[in-house]
């Protein structure tokens, strides 16, 4: 954001930034910007609360009113997340026993994704694989878990990468189950702590860490948020 | 580990350096086009992917909203812009300014960068950057509001 601030205003246009981290922007000190000490991802604060977000964008374009600069101010609201309350929402009920646990959750989830999908007319999965790419995926993780080796197992992408998907799909999934917003995290609690997925990928991790992956294969599977460190 | 404590880790990874701070007085609010410029790493399906790194940017039109996040950090809520691409890309918002006459108007075009590059970020500084302010200036846009993930 700083950075930003400073190559754009320098070509003439007055810039205003939403900060989430304040050590960052007190050290490029831009010429106009507004801390938000609101969760990561969540800059204007609130999902789907309108109002909340005006008045965040009201605070920023108030700062456009200074003649000299930097400014940095602070919005006088704080919003915290939620990542020690998972989500509750209700997991599929096991439908085939024949396939793995995880590939049930996948598929039982699918008319929830379908819904979070239709009723915003976008998603984020598709990074690397698709929606009825989701449960061969799992599998992928499912077998590193296992003790099988992660080069092998057919991932179709970097593993970091393919969780993304993955987290996209249960996150989404998980929008339509609970019929509202969640808190900042709570989601992803959900999937990490709650889902067999979740601890599929959280055995995974651990097996491709034992194995000597490299480091950006291992550590990013989990967000740093849900690591045993963090 | 909770998002408070997660800002705290990245509060003092490095940034890059500026001596000095420019500055551009904007035209009133009432008078001036705005635009988005956001590190989301947003952009249309049919636009190029993210790379590893990338520094350049995507045109967002204003009215699109079939918009893919490619941003590749695990580290920041994902659930808040699925369910509303406003809390970090307020476009809708800014519509809604202008109909209420507190912004002159929206640009046509809003921008996307890709955030959490490390380095010096010299393609952004020297090239990409520039080449983006250029390419709102011929939008007539005065005011860029920049939002981060």
């Amino acid at each position: 954001m700083g950075t930003l601030g400073h190559v754009l205003e320098a070509e003439g246009l007055a810039t205003v930034a939403l900060s989430l981290v304040r050590g960052q922007i007190e050290r490029t000190h831009p010429p106009r910007a507004l801390h938000c000490e609101f969760p990561l991802g969540r800059p204007l604060g609130r999902p789907a609360d309108a109002a909340f977000q005006r008045r965040v964008l009201l605070a920023a374009f108030r700062l456009l009113e200074r003649r000299s600069g930097p400014v940095l101010e602070d919005f006088g609201e704080v919003i915290a997340d939620e990542a020690d309350q998972p989500l509750t929402c209700p997991l599929p009920p096991r439908l085939d026993p024949s396939v793995p646990e995880t590939v049930d959750e996948v598929l039982g989830l699918r008319p929830a994704y379908d819904r979070a999908k239709a009723a915003s007319g976008r998603t984020m999965v598709g990074r690397v694989v698709d929606a009825d790419g989701v449960a061969a995926a799992v599998s992928c993780f499912a077998r590193i878990a296992a003790g099988e080796a992660w080069e092998s197992v057919g991932l179709p992408g970097s593993p970091p990468e393919v969780v993304l998907d993955i987290r996209a799909y249960y996150e989404e999934a998980a929008l339509a189950l609970a019929d509202y917003v969640p808190a900042a995290r709570a989601a992803e609690s959900w999937l990490y702590r709650t889902t067999a997925t979740g601890r599929v990928l959280r055995e995974a991790q651990a097996k491709m860490r034992e194995a000597g992956a490299p480091f950006p294969v291992w550590f990013y599977v989990v967000p740093v948020s849900q690591q045993p460190s963090g | 580990m909770s998002d408070q404590a997660m800002r705290a880790l990245v509060n003092d990874v490095a940034v890059p350096e500026f001596d000095t701070t420019p500055f551009t007085l904007p035209p009133p609010l009432r008078e001036a086009t705005v635009a988005i410029v956001t590190t989301a790493a947003l952009r249309q399906p049919e636009d190029p992917p993210w790379a590893r790194g990338d520094e350049s940017f995507r045109v967002l039109p204003a009215s699109a909203r079939n918009l893919t996040v490619g941003h590749a950090s695990p580290n920041w809520d994902r659930s808040g812009i699925a369910a509303d691409l406003n809390v970090a890309y307020p476009v809708d918002r800014l519509r809604e300014l202008a109909a209420d006459g507190v912004i002159g108007a929206v640009a046509p075009n809003h921008i996307s960068f890709h955030g959490v590059i490390e380095g010096t970020l010299s393609t952004i500084r020297l090239d990409s950057g520039p080449a983006a302010a250029r390419r709102l200036r011929a939008d007539g846009v005065d005011i860029v509001l920049l939002t981060p993930v």
